[in-house]
């Protein structure tokens, strides 16, 4: 229940660089497969791999982050308070476990113990953007608490619920995303194109400083050409490539945010990358059934930097998900090519 | 304040140049009015209590600052909006994290209750409303020179408007109200309550101390049943809010029923001066069309019955349709009965015809029903018309006429 009001942390951004050296070969990879699979939704078999990974590696963060995040997916609440409670002691300088912690109290009902967690992970990055919208919404929840009481409110009354899910749909139903038309230069900059009407003001936090310090070093795919350099040659076509490339970014939320399956497979290149390298038809399917699940699905992409070269691109973006049952941000990075005049998604992961 | 001077009869000029008045001043969308309402959610009255009630319920959902943005949007509107600037303090502080609800010290707390009651209400009418297809049980039968017929639930602090389809109460549209700070059943002069009962809007008024609003419409209390119980006072209106303030807490009158003046401005345009309804009642009971139906022919065959049963000459019959406590027009029962026998045993034909009849409820014991109808009547030796206003009480699971009075 709480998954759907907060952002939950997928990724460690920071991983303690004492691991990074001692790597080995095939445990990392149980590690990947592992974060495949939990991609996947396959979340059994990706408990076997990171229980193998750990075993292993049994104080790795990684794992033992991914392990709290599959425990998590499987309501198997305890458990996962208890992985990331051990994070956080363990590596008190990391603010994920914390705002995971966060969550999972939250989803208890236990606001205060959330508020704890987050201010704690706030303490320990003050710029760390998931944990101070967090904080935000679980303000928002004692608030309503406390109207709760005081206007006797009787919210655990079933047909008081089922109303109030429908005055509450007549409040967000308006709220779904703007149609993006400002022009491709104005757009490429840090300002999205599509404005949220759910959110008056500006986000408070300044993301843009988080990023780079988020960046995993294991995972970096350089990009194909130094960003400055590309836009220096050419001002003008890149600009113009640059916002042909948001906008076709911005389809794409689109089409996931309507649940709209045909255009938002259609965003995709026919020689695509599947994440697990499995057939295209197989992660067709598995894309298809992941989007007409949710009821409702809203997600908000904001483009942080675009480096084109020719008829390749990579895009990196800031990517907030929300469905009636799950709420992430992640930092993404797509690899686009374009096609027929078209800008279509040649590989998708997670990561800046 | 409410007690005013006793009110003229309602004057044909001033009734169409009120109606100009506020046709004119009417905002350009009603959101609830005329809409076919299907959702299982009322409609919101207006956009004020709408941005009230999406930032309040909404809270959870969509956190603090669509809140914030909300109750910003209803204050850019309306900045005399007390309960408004009240909610909006707390939110601030709860984005400081910090979560009140209506003030956070005590001296706040103690003045923001009644606004706190407000709150309450208003909320209320959404998130327990009766379901969109059910029938307030008071509003049996309009007259088919009624076109709106008004319900004030003073349980829910809310005041309902009905169109008339075909004799049968079609929701139009719902306001908040205020009602009298001590409460309802009005008896006395200066009690500060709201009378319950079923009344008509006697006149119209304009040109008032601003206290009022724009407008008011005086309703005929006392009628005849709160005359007949020794109950006095006088000036009961509906009308609208002061200046300095949007609106006003749940009990807060003289006895009164005021509105917004937004909506005062709204409900003008469903007033008939001297035809509208007004049925006040505590506790309205909201049922399923089917059961209203049961209850409408129930009692329209009870009335059906007494109608038949006087043209059949058989007086014994015709008298046991009245009440033992039945009373009229200074007769009580016996004397009534007395008089009936005499009157009838002269007869050779009776025809007792009925048109423009309405019938409203009031919640008394078992249930009580006011029916107002024309009564043409032609006899062998006498002939009439008159209008006729009878008080039937359910009594014993039967219903009996407990008063009758001839009212032109």
């Amino acid at each position: 229940m709480l998954l759907r009001i907060l952002r939950l942390e997928v990724a460690i951004a920071a991983v303690a660089l004492a691991f990074a050296g001692a790597a080995i070969a095939a445990p990392a990879d149980d590690l990947r497969e592992a974060q495949t699979l939990y991609a996947q939704g396959r979340l059994q078999p990706a408990m076997e791999r990171v229980d193998a990974y750990l075993k292993t590696q049994p104080r790795e963060p990684q794992g033992r982050f991914l392990k709290g995040l599959i425990l998590t997916e499987q309501k198997k609440v305890p458990e996962a308070i208890q992985v990331f409670t051990g994070l956080t002691e363990d590596f008190p300088e990391l603010p994920e476990p914390y705002n995971n912690l966060a969550v999972l109290y939250a989803s208890l009902g236990n606001y205060e113990k959330a508020k704890s967690a987050l201010e704690l992970a706030i303490h320990t990055h003050p710029s760390y953007a998931t944990a101070h919208e967090n904080l935000g919404d679980i303000y928002a929840q004692l608030a309503s608490r406390a109207y709760d009481r005081a206007l006797q409110l009787d919210k655990n009354n079933t047909t008081a619920q089922v109303k109030l899910a429908m005055v509450k749909d007549i409040f967000v139903a308006p709220k779904s995303i703007a149609p993006p038309k400002a022009e491709a230069a104005k757009v490429a900059k840090a300002e999205p194109a599509r404005v949220e009407p759910a959110r008056p003001e500006a986000k408070a936090p300044p993301t843009a400083k988080v990023e780079p310090a988020r960046a995993e070093p294991a995972k970096s795919e350089p990009p194909k050409a130094e960003p400055k350099a590309a836009a220096a040659k050419a001002a003008s076509p890149a600009a113009d490539e640059k916002g042909a490339i948001t906008a076709a970014i911005e389809a794409w939320a689109r089409a996931w945010s309507s649940k709209d399956v045909k255009s938002y497979l259609a965003a995709y290149a026919p020689d695509f990358e599947t994440p697990g390298g499995e057939p295209r038809g197989a992660w067709e399917k598995q894309r298809t059934e992941r989007i007409e699940r949710p009821k409702s699905i809203e997600v908000l992409v904001k483009v942080q930097s675009i480096a084109v070269e020719g008829d390749s691109a990579v895009a990196v973006l800031r990517q907030s998900y929300r469905s009636d049952t799950l709420k992430t941000s992640s930092t993404k990075t797509l690899k686009l090519v374009k096609a027929g005049g078209k800008w279509l998604i040649k590989q998708e992961r997670v990561g800046g | 304040m409410s007690e005013r001077a006793r009110q003229p009869r309602p004057r044909r000029a001033a009734r169409a140049a009120l109606a100009a008045l506020l046709a004119a001043a009417l905002p350009s969308t009603a959101p609830a009015d005329d809409a076919a309402p299907d959702a299982a959610v009322p409609a919101f009255a207006n956009e004020v209590e709408a941005s009230l009630v999406r930032a309040i319920v909404g809270l959870r959902e969509s956190g603090l600052r669509q809140a914030i943005g909300e109750i910003d949007v209803a204050l850019s509107k309306t900045p005399n909006f007390r309960l408004g600037h009240l909610i909006r303090g707390d939110l601030l502080m709860a984005r400081a994290g910090i979560p009140v609800a209506f003030g956070q010290t005590a001296s706040v707390r103690a003045g923001a209750a009644p606004l706190q009651d407000e709150a309450r209400v208003r909320l209320k009418h959404y998130l327990d409303a009766p379901p969109r297809d059910h029938l307030p049980l008071p509003m049996l039968k309009l007259a088919p020179t009624q076109a709106h017929a008004i319900l004030v639930d003073t349980s829910r602090s809310r005041l309902f408007v009905f169109a008339n389809q075909g004799g049968e109460p079609r929701y139009v549209t719902d306001f908040y109200i205020s009602l009298g700070k001590n409460g309802v059943e009005k008896r006395r002069e200066g009690d500060q309550k709201t009378p319950v009962g079923v009344y008509t809007i006697v006149s119209a008024k304009q040109k008032l101390p601003e206290f009022y609003g724009p407008g008011a419409f005086p309703i005929s209390y006392p009628n005849e049943w709160d005359k007949l119980h020794k109950r006095n006072g006088y000036g009961i209106w509906l009308h609208g809010t002061p200046p300095e303030t949007y609106s006003r807490p749940p009990w807060a009158t003289d006895g009164c029923v005021a509105l917004t003046n937004d909506d005062l401005r709204r409900l003008a345009r469903y007033v008939d001066v001297g035809r509208t309804p007004v049925v006040i009642g505590e506790g309205v009971e909201w049922v399923a069309p089917e059961r209203w139906q049961d209850s409408r022919r129930d009692f329209l065959a009870a009335f059906e019955q007494w109608r038949a049963d006087w043209e059949s000459l058989d007086v014994d019959r015709y008298l046991d349709h009245y009440s033992p406590r039945f009373r009229s027009d200074g007769k009580d029962f016996a004397s009534w009965r007395a008089h009936k026998r005499k009157v009838g045993s002269g007869k050779s034909w009776v025809k007792v015809g009925v048109s423009d009849m309405s019938v409203f409820g009031l919640p008394a014991g078992e249930g009580m029903f006011v029916v107002t109808f024309a009564q043409d009547y032609r006899s062998s030796n006498l002939s009439n018309r008159t209008v006729k206003r009878q008080y039937w009480e359910r009594d014993q699971g039967r219903w009996r006429v407990v008063f009758e009075t001839v009212i032109s």
